[in-house]
């Protein structure tokens, strides 16, 4: 319980900062890099190494490369869609969101597994 | 204000889903989720409602503006993006050497870093690109006296 409360609080503080630089920042391509903020990551990274130690949490970021390329591909190819194609914001990121999952865990499978 | 609450609910779904993924199929697949893009969708509906009421309330129909404003927003978490794969790169390979914070706190900077110089680069060459294409509009617009006398016109 005193995990998931300092998760909250630590978790909520990194991200409410980041949103807030990324809301007072222009132009909005610029303000738009703190969508990839990692903000989370932080927090959940030194929980991560306070509970199972150093060797643990390298290799959570060892895998969280191939989220991060994911992520880079799913974010190019929804704007494309949204610009290019039109396309209502919903159905782009609920496609994007298969594209992350089959990038990411195609990457894990190709390099890690 | 509204944004950054949505933000906060959406990365704790975020944090839940990590952490979730970590405690039960271990590091390496729960790596991944450190890099699930949950708050993507919120914000750029946000933005979209933003910019869509900001232009309806200047006379507009605003839908196609605020799709564009979010699509830029997105096209900057993809830069955005580059930066955290630096930022897992440096904290996985820097971890067991040196104090996690500064670990955290180098992966940190290499992340603005990264963000930063691709974002540059990218305005770069926009600002190039619209530099060499042709201005259509002034060019028409331009009043018969300024324009150049041809040579060889008969």
């Amino acid at each position: 319980m005193k995990d998931i409360l300092l998760r909250i609080v630590i978790g909520g503080v990194a991200v409410s900062a980041f949103a807030m630089l990324g809301e007072l920042l222009k132009p909005k391509s610029f303000a738009g890099l703190f969508g990839a903020a990692p903000a989370v990551s932080l927090a959940t990274l030194v929980l991560t190494v306070m509970k199972e130690g150093k060797a643990y949490a390298s290799l959570e970021a060892r895998s969280m490369v191939l989220g991060a390329i994911a992520f880079v591909v799913y974010a190019a190819i929804i704007s494309r869609l949204m610009i290019r194609r039109r396309m209502q914001i919903l159905s782009a990121t609920t496609l994007g969101l298969r594209i992350w999952f089959a990038c990411a865990f195609g990457l894990w499978y190709g390099f890690l597994r | 204000m509204v944004r950054i609450c949505v933000s906060f609910l959406h990365r704790r779904c975020h944090h839940s889903i990590g952490g979730t993924g970590c405690e039960r199929f271990g590091p390496e697949i729960g790596g991944l989720f450190r890099a699930f893009p949950a708050i993507i969708p919120a914000t750029a509906t946000l933005i979209k409602k933003r910019e869509q009421q900001k232009k309806e309330r200047a006379g507009y129909g605003g839908a196609e503006r605020g799709r564009a404003a979010a699509a830029v927003d997105v096209a900057g978490a993809a830069m955005g993006g580059l930066g955290l794969v630096t930022f897992a790169l440096v904290v996985w390979l820097r971890m067991r050497e040196w104090k996690t914070a500064t670990a955290l706190v180098m992966g940190t900077l290499a992340w603005f870093l990264v963000a930063l110089s691709v974002w540059q680069l990218r305005e770069m060459f926009c600002r190039r690109m619209r530099a060499q294409r042709p201005n259509v509009l002034t060019h028409t617009l331009r009043p018969a006296a300024d324009r150049k006398p041809v040579a060889n016109r008969r």
